[in-house]
């Protein structure tokens, strides 16, 4: 299989336009003749549906929560980037757009990042204009921070609820073109499956988490911005709900799969405290502003931080990278956390922890400043440790936070699949094998306000809608499909729950295939999932029945697709023999400890092609090419 | 140093079930767990009994999302303040200590099962009119409009309403003007929200009164159980804001 990603022609800086131009929209009189199927609501699902609702087609969407407001967009923190140089401190499109290749290790296309950077700013733009309190000076003007990976302030923020500010903007938006009739929601409806026709996208199957009934819901594309897939660690900072299963569908319907082993565990979060925890809370980025990260220079010091002389203090991060300091990307920050506890350095219970300490920034800005900036997080801290940052310093840990890694998409956003669209964390497109601070919600926005209504045309000009309707007899086998899958999963009944075989397959995938990994660590781990898998299916309990709110089935089925899922992720991770980003082989660094690359045979778009239940997926490579930046081993020192 | 207490929530098959209170035993609680593990635990011990295990609603676990939704002991989400009760740990409950559970209750937030309402009034307020009328794609630099560093935390203070609807459940009139009035109050402060302003609250206020829920008599419990603590300035904006609209 060749994978085409269309790149337009011209210099960098003018692909876009190129594209632009050369496309051709749809008339505004049959618009309304096409409709357009949107799963998820979060930044990317929110902004495309009301961006084409605005544009004049039907659109529906569909979201598990109660409503759409509730995407897990909403739990983003620190900010969100854009190249506006505001601060005139040397930003341009160019600097963000090189500053996210190389943070993404050099695995990501120039052209979708550069496309990312030159459209950062027109976010800013429409967010503001829709009545986002992003953070003012005392002129009026917008405030800027710093975030990890950068060394320009270009990081717009609103406290420490960025993702839920923009996330209401995008509700608003979406819910301006509700009461217009543009667009009908769906809330508590799960996507089970995806419905094909001659090759096509032709619409979805979801669950009415309220009833249990399966519909199918059929149009003339499908866009898919349901997220990422980091509860596969089962511990992570995403929501409970959150889960693989819209991707995991597409892929077994034939859309490649791309990248799933760049996972991005996020330095800075609250350490874990016991076996009965569900999820764990991350802690901003943006706090490494202030914050200085620190462990005792000696092994298994029991002291209290206080206790602890400056001299006898490891600041590891200012000591092992001189210019970032603190603000280290998160896949070098959260190894060199690793490492120090490894070391026997660790702080707090288990020895799993390190100090990130604002009493230098108390003593030269003041409380009151300090308490501006990071109230909120510092309240969140509180409320789970029981413990005061103004008193003593912070413990964090790396957890599970975000995957690069998605569904493969060309230049359009569109699958492998015709007329299958992946927006947001759901594609692999822009963040290659790590993703800076604040460039999710730069992304997720980027994708639905943005690129999509720009490029759907270019599908939709090539098909007649409405060319298949909901009691079409493959959506009804679709549909029936699904249902028996259900009755399947219900007439197990063993013995443990669905939450049993997620904490097991966390187990194996963070001790497996984590912060690093080995061929024998992953080679354990595929030797593992299938046997776990198995024992699922013939053991799990799903109480209750299939046709009623039923939180355990909702589970289970969620659970039932991690457990496919995981054996891709460690397939990627065991081909990938090089370490970059977020994806580090323990045999492949440097002397000091840093990933090393290897362009010369690993330099490609590794998306995976599903083969059938416990089949092997082949591998396809789309290489990467870069015209115009030089690859290099990336240093933070 | 663990808990062991004892649950009495409400359990309801469907919303035209009669509903009752059960008791559960939670056992072996840690201090550190949050209130909706302690749910967690309780459930998987009730799947292991083949039993029905308690529905309720949560999502980011981290106090942003909105979607947990509890009256512990009488109050809604719980006995902290300012906090939402995933975000309420086991710690402020004492050993063998008995803990009331019920859904939020009120006219416009129907019951679906057990601890799971129907709060799509909400969405529905805010289709209403609850945003500015801006495209995409049309909008100015973001820097044009200069807008003072304290209207806009002023505007920040009432936006981070998380839509929870515990100010509804805590009412004694299931009232909503906290909801509605925050976001009001967010555009009140905001350049951005003034040419739609006459729109925006009378459409707001009339979807709300439509919804079923009642009026304010300011006892000011909505803001006391806030998790965002927000404050009924937001309401007596809103009412100024209404009156504004008939000047």
């Amino acid at each position: 299989m060749i994978l085409d990603a269309k790149i337009p022609s011209g210099p960098l800086p003018d692909k876009w336009n190129n594209y632009k131009n050369a496309s051709k929209p749809i008339n505004p009189a049959n618009k309304r003749k096409y409709h357009i199927i949107v799963v998820g609501t979060g930044l990317a699902g929110a902004s495309a549906a009301a961006s084409l609702g605005e544009l004049g087609f039907r659109v529906s969407t569909f979201c598990f929560q109660d409503s759409p407001r509730r995407a897990h967009s909403i739990a983003a923190q620190g900010g969100i980037n854009a190249a506006k140089n505001y601060r005139n401190d040397g930003d341009s499109v160019h600097r963000l757009f090189y500053d996210t290749i190389k943070g993404g290790d050099f695995r990501a296309r120039e052209a979708n990042v550069y496309r990312l950077a030159q459209l950062s700013g027109n976010i800013i733009d429409q967010c503001v204009a829709q009545g986002v309190p992003f953070a003012r000076e005392y002129g009026g003007l917008l405030d800027n921070r710093s975030f990890g990976g950068s060394l320009v302030s270009r990081t717009f923020y609103a406290r420490g609820q960025t993702g839920q500010q923009l996330m209401l903007g995008a509700y608003g938006a979406l819910n301006r073109q509700i009461a217009a009739g543009n667009v009908k929601s769906h809330p508590r409806s799960e996507m089970q499956d995806l419905i094909m026709v001659d090759g096509h996208a032709k619409g979805i199957v979801v669950r009415n988490l309220v009833t249990g009934v399966m519909t199918a819901h059929t149009g003339d594309a499908v866009v898919l911005a349901t997220g990422g897939y980091g509860p596969v660690f089962y511990l992570s900072t995403n929501a409970v709900g959150c889960n693989v299963t819209a991707t995991y569908r597409a892929f077994k319907q034939g859309a490649l799969f791309a990248n799933p082993c760049y996972t991005q565990i996020h330095p800075t979060c609250i350490p874990q405290h016991g076996n009965h925890q569900s999820k764990l809370t991350l802690m901003s980025e943006s706090l490494r502003n202030d914050g200085r990260v620190w462990v005792p220079k000696q092994k298994d010091d029991k002291r209290s931080p206080q206790q602890i002389p400056e001299a006898e203090r490891d600041y590891y991060l200012e000591r092992k990278y001189p210019s970032y300091g603190n603000l280290a990307p998160r896949d070098i920050a959260s190894r060199a956390a690793k490492l120090v506890c490894d070391e026997g350095r660790g702080v707090g219970p288990g020895g799993r922890g390190v100090f990130l300490d604002f009493s230098d920034a108390i003593t030269r800005l003041g409380k009151d400043v300090i308490f501006a900036r990071y109230s909120n997080l510092f309240h969140m801290y509180q409320k789970i440790t029981a413990e005061d940052p103004f008193e003593v310093p912070m413990r964090i840990y790396p957890a599970s936070h975000y995957t690069m890694g998605g569904l493969w998409v060309d230049y359009e956003l569109m699958s492998t699949i015709p007329g299958l669209f992946v927006l947001g964390e759901a594609n692999f497109s822009d963040h290659g094998a790590n993703r800076l601070g604040a460039s999710a919600l730069m992304q997720g926005l980027a994708d639905g306000y943005f690129v999509l209504p720009n490029t759907i045309s270019g599908y939709l000009n090539q098909i007649k809608p409405n060319s298949i309707k909901d009691n079409d007899s493959k959506c009804k086998q679709t549909a029936i499909d699904a249902a028996d899958y259900v009755h399947r999963l219900m007439s197990i009944q063993g013995r443990h729950s669905p939450d049993f075989f997620h904490r097991e397959l966390g187990k194996i995938m963070w001790n497996d295939c984590g912060m690093t990994r080995t061929e024998k660590s992953l080679q354990n781990a595929l030797a593992q999932i299938p046997q776990l898998r198995d024992q699922f299916w013939k053991d799990v309990r799903v109480t209750g029945t299939d046709l009623e709110m039923n939180p355990v089935l909702e589970k289970a089925l969620r659970v039932a697709d991690f457990l496919e899922f995981a054996e891709l992720l460690c397939h990627d991770a065991l081909q990938r023999r090089e370490s970059c980003g977020g994806h580090f082989r323990e045999e492949f660094q440097t002397e000091d400890g840093e990933a090393k690359r290897n362009d010369d045979e690993f330099c490609y778009v590794a998306a995976w092609q599903y083969q059938g239940a416990s089949q092997k997926p082949e591998l396809h490579k789309e290489p990467l090419q870069f015209e115009n930046i030089a690859l290099a081993q990336r240093s933070y020192q | 140093m663990s808990m062991n207490l004892e649950l009495r929530v409400w359990r309801q098959k469907n919303p035209h079930a009669k509903g009752y209170f059960v008791s559960y035993q939670a056992k072996n609680i840690s201090p550190d767990m949050s209130f909706l593990e302690m749910l967690d635990v309780v459930n998987e011990d009730l799947i292991s009994n083949n039993q029905d295990p308690i529905a309720f609603e949560s999502d980011c676990r981290e106090g942003i999302c909105g979607a947990c939704a509890l009256v512990i002991n009488g109050v809604a989400h719980g006995p902290e303040r300012g906090t939402t009760a995933c975000q309420l740990h086991m710690r402020h409950f004492n050993d063998g200590e008995t803990i009331v559970v019920e859904p939020w209750r009120a006219k416009a937030f129907a019951p679906i099962k057990d601890l799971v309402a129907d709060r799509s009034a909400f969405d529905r307020i805010m289709q209403a009119g609850g945003f500015v009328s801006v495209n995409t794609g049309s909008a100015p630099d973001a820097n044009t409009v200069l807008i003072s560093k304290t209207y806009a935390d002023l505007a920040f203070d009432a936006a981070a309403c998380i839509g929870c609807g515990a100010c509804v459940a805590a009412c004694k009139n299931a009232s909503a003007m906290l909801f509605v009035g925050a976001k009001v109050s967010q555009y009140a402060h905001l350049p951005q929200g003034q040419p739609e302003h006459k729109f925006r609250v009378q459409a707001m206020v009339m979807k709300m009164d439509e919804e079923g829920f009642g009026s304010c008599t300011n006892t000011q419990e909505c803001e006391a159980v806030c998790p965002k603590q927000i404050s009924t300035r937001v309401i007596t904006e809103l009412n100024r804001e209404f009156l504004r609209t008939y000047l």
